[in-house]
């Protein structure tokens, strides 16, 4: 008897544009690697902050820079973070950030630093995020539908069980959800090379698998234009190797399970593009693990389903990261990874059903509230995706 | 007790799924589109998780698994060896 999910609700954050979150994040938000130091000195005076360190922001150009700028807004925007504080080295970019981030109607103040240094900065910050975390200490969570909940998904250090295992896990969970109205997506362009054509019999119209074939050819031909050997050991990587895989064909087979047997892809977006109404949308993106979950934050996903074979042990700062594993070598070795076990599977001691079922159980009371085993180890990987060299 | 898995009657390759499998191994497979179990001789030692041969394949074969290409034969395979990087490659990039 699988889930009867037609009532299901959850409890989330209501935020001014309407979107519902499922953490209540106060971040300091660094628009360059230079700020990187305020942002973290902030967080550290201010309890219940969270500074989000990156390298990148200087002299980037065209479309790299406009990526730069969707990804930074994205995360602040997203629904899972109730304010933000933007610190950049100078005032022009910072504004930029806060002016997209304001557009949701949340809290978000922004500080140059040249002409004030990094103390005045810092003093003037902490000032803003101690308002900031207090204000969001007095939110409440209140009763959300299905079809208010965004989840994505992207499989990592995979082997042949997150095919059998894992991944179809998604599937079926995904396949639940899709009817009740939720927004769900995925993506990871190079890892449907050999499974392509499954995924473009699955798009919704002829023009939503123009624009799918479009995104997909991009990837093959900015690989083809810089590779040196055949990808093994990249794409496949060498755990993927480790763990029994040995084309990106049979990685791509097992990657697509994640998309189920009944969902259609209803539509296609850029990297770190906000999905526009309900249903399973296609992400062009990389396959790195940290690279892709920051990007679905950005686009506006609350929580994402993390598939993993040999073990891939990925959080994200304010997204929290579900993962499924079904490798009994992995549930042996590194558990305390693992949220939900499905490696009974590969054993016959549970069905496909009962797997989407545990999987969806997992994703409400992490929804309503309780930690992943991510969040409690700490884990906040935070990756920008870059196009090309900066200027 | 499933040592194996198959997803398609169709696929060339399984899926060992139990830690130490060695050389001479009885297996019990499972193929689980059409829900079946066949019984298996495993003709290498094969880690959790690495496929074994179920049809001999030679060099130049498609290698078919979830019923679809996933590769090319390098080296000959035998019935019940270890198929990995040693004798599949990729047919992309």
């Amino acid at each position: 008897m699988s889930m009867d999910l037609s009532n299901t609700s959850f409890l989330g954050y209501r935020r001014e544009n309407g979107r519902v979150g499922v953490r209540n994040h106060v971040i300091l938000l660094p628009v360059d690697d230079l700020a990187n130091a305020a942002c973290e000195a902030v967080a550290n005076n201010i309890k219940g902050t969270m500074a989000l360190p990156h390298p990148y922001g200087r002299l980037q150009f065209g479309e790299d820079l406009e990526l730069h700028f969707r990804t930074l807004i994205g995360t602040g925007a997203n629904p899972n973070v109730a304010a933000v504080v933007v610190i950049g080295i100078e005032s022009g970019w910072t504004e930029r950030v806060v002016n997209g981030i304001a557009a949701t109607g949340k809290p978000v103040t922004g500080f140059g630093i040249e002409q004030h240094g990094d103390h005045e900065t810092i003093m003037k910050a902490s000032r803003v995020a101690k308002e900031y975390v207090q204000m969001a200490s007095e939110l409440r969570r209140e009763e959300a539908s299905l079809s208010e909940l965004w989840v994505s998904t992207k499989c990592g250090e995979s082997d042949t069980t997150s095919g059998c295992g894992s991944n179809p896990t998604v599937g079926n969970a995904f396949d639940k959800m899709y009817p009740h109205g939720a927004t769900l997506l995925f993506g990871e362009t190079s890892e449907i090379t050999g499974g392509e054509h499954l995924v473009a019999e699955r798009c919704r119209s002829d023009e939503v698998r123009e624009r799918f074939m479009f995104m997909f050819n991009r990837y093959q031909d900015m690989i083809n234009r810089y590779k040196t050997s055949d990808l093994s050991e990249s794409q496949p990587t060498k755990g993927n190797i480790e763990g029994g895989l040995t084309t990106i064909e049979e990685k791509a087979l097992g990657n697509i399970q994640k998309i189920g047997k009944k969902c259609m892809v209803d539509g296609v977006l850029d990297k770190a593009e906000a999905p526009t109404s309900p249903g399973l949308w296609f992400m062009d993106s990389s396959s790195a693990a940290a690279e892709m979950v920051t990007l679905c934050a950005a686009a506006g996903f609350v929580v994402h389903f993390f598939p993993t074979g040999q073990g891939n042990i990925i959080g994200n700062p304010i997204v929290p990261v579900v993962k499924i594993c079904a490798n009994p070598r992995t549930m042996r070795t590194m558990s305390e990874h693992v949220d939900v076990d499905v490696s009974g599977l590969l054993r016959k001691e549970m069905t496909p059903d009962q797997a989407g079922d545990a999987l969806l159980d997992s994703m409400l009371k992490t929804a309503n509230g309780r930690l992943t085993s991510a969040e409690a180890l700490g884990h906040r990987e935070f990756v920008l995706t870059r196009l090309y060299e900066s200027a | 007790m499933i040592d194996f898995v198959v997803h398609d009657e169709g696929d060339s390759v399984g899926v060992v799924v139990v830690e130490g499998v060695m050389t001479g191994d009885k297996l019990t497979g499972w193929i689980m589109d059409q829900d079946m179990e066949i019984e298996f001789t495993a003709a290498s030692d094969i880690p959790i998780g690495h496929k074994l041969a179920i049809k001999p394949m030679k060099t130049g074969d498609t290698v078919i698994k979830y019923g679809v290409d996933i590769g090319k034969v390098v080296a000959d395979i035998g019935k019940g060896e270890h198929a990995h990087v040693q004798n599949i490659k990729t047919k992309r990039w």
